[in-house]
C-alpha cells in the first residue's frame, strides 16, 4: 500500500483571547491507515479536541485559526480546498461524532431526516430513496424497531439511542474516516462499552480508519491499534497501543497510566498522582510544558522544547530524558 | 468470611455510625396544570438498608437514575424521605424538623461533584471555607477564624494566601479541594461525598482521591462516597453497595466485590469497565448486557434487572428477590444466590 489515508504534518491552531494568543495545538503530526483505530489522548487543555476539529476545519475563525501545517486526505490537503471543497468531504468521505448527542442533534427535525441529509446532501438521493437509507443505517447502529423510529424526534430518545443514531448519521456516506469526539462520555458505564462496542465493529467492517478523541486511558486500551498522547498542545508520545502501555517513555505517560484507578490487580496499591496542576495554554513555559510536575526535569527541560525523535519502531517521545527509572 | 470484620458490620455494634433502615424516598408525578393530581409517583429510593461504622467508606455505585444520589441526599436530610429509619449516632433522624436537623447538621456534610457550580463566584475562598462557622456562630474570634480557615487549606494542601482569593483563580481540582475545606470545617463525623472527582482529570483525580483517604486516616471520618465508576470506589471504599432502579442489588466488603461479584447486574457494571492495559483488555471475559436502564416512573416487574439480564428466568419475571445474606457482611438481590442456610 502507498501513503497512509491520512497524514497530519505541523499542524499548528491558535485562538485569541482576552489572555493574548494561546497556542491550542503546537506543531501537531500523526497518521491513520485505514481500518486503523488511533486514539488521541489527553487531559482537558491538552488540545486533543481542538486537532480534530482543525482536521475538519471547523475551528470557529476568529477566535481561532490554523495557523500552519498540511492535513493531507487521500493526497489532498485540506486546509488548501476552498469553502464548497471542505464541505463536500464533511459528513461524506470524513464523518464526525461529538460528545453530546443532545445538542448534536435537532430538536425540530425527526429522526429520519436527519439521517437521511447527508445522503441527500452528497448523494444527491430523492428523500424516498434516502429515508430507505436510512432505516438501513438505524438498523445497523441496531436501534430496534428502525422503520417506525424513522418519524420519532431526538427527545423521544434515551442517551444511548441518540448516540446510536449519531453513528447511524456518520456512517450514511460511507465515510473513510470517522472522527469520534468523546463520543461516550455523556453516556452510563454499560451503554458506553455497547456504543463503543458498536462504533469499532462498524468501522473494522468497512475498513475506514477511526480517530477516537479521549481522555479515559481504559477505553484506549481496549478499542485503540495506536495512541497518541497529548499535553499542553503537544504531542508527547506516540506508539502502538500495546507498546505504548508495556513501554511509557515520556514521564507524562508514566504518570497517567500509574493514577488510573482500575477494577482489577491489587486495590492496596495507592493510587500515584501526578503532583502539581494542568499547564495554563496562555502561559506555558519555554521548555517542555510538563517539566514543572516532572520529576525527571533538567536545566536543559526548562529551557529547550525537546523534539518528538523515535525509541524504538513506530514509537517516538518528546523528551530529554534517557532512561527513566 | 473474616469475623471480625462482621461483628464490626453488624448493626447495633459500638463503633456504628450510621444505620439506614428501609429507606425510601418517592417523588409524587402529576398531571394536570389547573387541577392537579398525582397520577403516579416515581420510587427514586425504594426500601435500602446498610450500616456504617465509625471511620469506614461504604462506596454507593450505579448507573444514571439507580438512586445513589438520592440515597445521599436523604440520608443528610437534605431531601424529605417518605419512609424508613436513618439512625445517626444513635438517633433516628427521618423525622426530624429543620430546627433539630441544623444541631445536626455539624455532624454531616456534604461534598458536591460540580467544582464549578458549588463555590460561589463572588465570595472569597477565606468567606466559602469559614461560612459553616459564621452560619454556627463559631467566629466571634477574629483572629482565631482567620487561623482555623488557614488550617483547613492547608489540611487539603492549599496555601493560607489563597484565602484572598476567588474561585475562578483556581483550577477544577483546587476548587475541589476548597470544597473538600469548606465540608472539614464544623469537623463533622460523616461526610457525603457526590461523584466528587467525576468532573476531574485523571492525573488531579488521584491527588483529590488520596487527600481523601488521607483525611480519613487523620480524622476518623466516615464517608459515602457516590460514584459511577467502579474503579474509582475501589480505591476509597471498604465496602460497596450497588444500586439498580432504587434498590441495593448487592453489598460486599471491597475485596469480595472486585475479586467475585455474584449479581450479574454488578458483573455487567465490572465489565463495562475498560482496564487501562491492552494486553487484559485482549484476554478479559466480558459480559455485555443489552439494553439502558428503564424509567424509574415503571419499573420492571419480578426482579428490577430481569429485561437486560442474561441469566433471566421464568421466575426472575415474577418475583422480586429480596437482599439476602450470602454469610458476613456480604448480601446480593438474586435469584441465582439464594441466601445461604443455617
Amino acid at each position: 500500500m502507498g501513503a497512509p489515508l491520512l497524514q497530519v504534518r505541523g499542524l499548528t491552531t491558535r485562538f485569541r483571547t482576552e489572555r493574548g494568543e494561546v497556542t491550542a495545538v503546537d506543531q501537531v503530526s500523526f497518521e491513520a491507515d485505514e481500518g486503523e483505530t488511533v486514539a488521541i489522548v489527553g487531559e482537558s487543555g491538552s488540545g486533543k479536541s481542538v486537532t480534530a476539529l482543525s482536521l475538519l476545519r471547523l475551528i470557529p475563525t476568529p477566535p481561532g485559526r490554523i495557523e500552519s501545517g498540511e492535513v493531507l486526505f487521500e493526497g489532498r490537503n485540506l486546509l488548501d480546498l476552498d469553502d464548497a471543497g471542505i464541505r463536500a468531504i464533511r459528513g461524506d468521505k470524513i464523518a464526525m461524532i461529538f460528545q453530546e448527542p443532545m445538542s448534536s442533534l435537532n430538536p425540530a427535525l425527526t429522526i429520519g431526516m436527519q439521517v437521511a441529509e447527508p445522503v441527500r446532501v452528497h448523494r444527491g438521493s430523492p428523500w424516498r430513496e434516502a429515508l430507505e437509507r436510512a432505516r438501513e443505517l438505524l438498523e445497523r447502529a441496531r436501534i430496534p424497531d428502525a422503520g417506525s423510529r424513522l418519524t420519532a424526534y431526538p427527545h423521544q430518545f434515551s442517551g444511548g439511542m441518540r448516540q446510536r443514531v449519531m453513528i447511524a448519521m456518520a456512517l450514511a456516506c460511507k465515510p473513510r474516516l470517522i472522527i469520534a469526539d468523546e463520543p461516550t462520555t455523556a453516556l452510563d458505564v454499560t451503554v458506553q462499552a455497547q456504543i463503543l462496542d458498536l462504533l469499532k465493529e462498524l468501522t473494522v467492517e468497512s475498513r475506514s480508519a477511526l480517530i477516537l478523541i479521549t481522555h479515559d486511558l481504559g477505553v484506549v486500551a481496549r478499542y485503540a491499534d495506536r495512541v497518541i498522547v497529548m499535553y499542553g498542545g503537544r504531542v508527547v508520545e506516540t506508539a502502538p497501543a500495546r507498546r505504548l502501555y508495556a513501554h511509557p517513555s515520556h514521564p507524562y505517560t508514566r504518570g497517567l497510566l500509574a493514577s488510573v484507578p482500575r477494577v482489577d490487580g491489587d486495590a492496596s496499591v495507592p493510587l500515584v498522582p501526578i503532583e502539581g496542576q494542568p499547564p495554563d495554554l496562555s502561559a506555558l513555559p519555554p521548555g517542555c510544558a510538563f517539566a514543572p510536575r516532572c520529576r525527571w526535569a533538567s536545566e536543559r527541560c526548562r529551557s529547550e522544547r525537546p523534539e518528538l525523535l523515535p525509541v524504538a519502531d513506530r514509537h517516538l517521545k518528546a523528551c530529554f530524558a534517557d532512561e527513566l527509572d | 468470611m473474616n469475623s471480625t470484620e462482621s461483628t464490626r458490620a453488624a448493626a447495633g455494634a459500638d463503633d456504628t455510625l450510621l444505620s439506614v433502615e428501609n429507606l425510601s424516598v418517592h417523588f409524587p408525578v402529576t398531571s394536570g396544570v389547573v387541577m392537579r393530581k398525582q397520577v403516579g409517583s416515581v420510587k427514586a429510593v425504594d426500601g435500602v438498608s446498610f450500616t456504617l461504622a465509625r471511620g469506614e467508606t461504604l462506596g454507593l455505585v450505579g448507573e444514571s437514575g439507580c438512586g445513589k444520589s438520592t440515597t445521599g441526599l436523604a440520608v443528610i436530610r437534605m431531601l424529605q424521605p417518605t419512609g424508613g429509619r436513618i439512625v445517626f449516632e444513635g438517633e433516628d433522624i427521618a423525622g426530624h424538623d429543620a430546627n433539630r436537623m441544623r444541631r445536626l447538621r455539624r455532624r454531616m456534610q456534604m461534598v458536591y461533584q460540580d467544582p464549578y457550580g458549588s463555590l460561589n463566584p463572588r465570595m472569597r475562598v477565606r468567606d466559602i471555607v469559614g461560612e459553616p462557622l459564621v452560619i454556627h456562630g463559631l467566629d466571634t474570634d477574629r483572629d482565631a477564624y482567620r487561623a482555623r480557615v488557614a488550617a483547613l487549606l492547608a489540611m487539603v494542601g492549599l496555601l493560607p494566601d489563597m484565602a484572598e482569593r476567588y474561585p475562578h483563580e483556581f483550577s477544577g481540582g483546587q476548587r475541589q479541594r476548597i470544597g473538600i475545606a469548606r465540608a472539614l470545617a464544623l469537623e463533622p463525623s460523616l461526610i457525603v461525598c457526590d461523584e466528587p472527582v467525576s468532573a476531574l482529570d485523571v492525573s488531579i483525580q488521584a491527588q483529590v482521591v488520596n487527600l481523601f483517604v488521607e483525611l480519613q486516616k487523620r480524622m476518623g471520618l466516615s464517608y459515602i462516597f457516590i460514584a459511577h465508576d467502579l474503579a474509582v470506589v475501589r480505591h476509597v471504599s471498604d465496602r460497596i453497595a450497588v444500586m439498580y432502579l432504587g434498590r441495593i442489588v448487592e453489598i460486599a466488603t471491597r475485596d469480595d466485590l472486585y475479586r467475585n461479584p455474584l449479581h450479574p447486574y454488578t458483573q455487567a457494571l465490572m465489565s463495562a469497565v475498560p482496564v487501562a492495559d491492552p494486553e487484559v483488555e485482549a484476554r478479559r471475559v466480558r459480559m455485555v448486557v443489552t439494553g439502558e436502564v428503564p424509567s424509574a416512573l415503571n419499573p420492571p416487574s419480578g426482579c428490577r434487572f430481569h429485561p437486560r439480564c442474561p441469566h433471566a428466568t421464568d421466575v426472575c419475571k415474577r418475583v422480586d428477590p429480596v437482599l439476602a445474606g450470602q454469610g458476613g457482611v456480604r448480601a446480593v438481590a438474586c435469584h441465582l444466590h439464594p441466601a445461604e442456610r443455617g
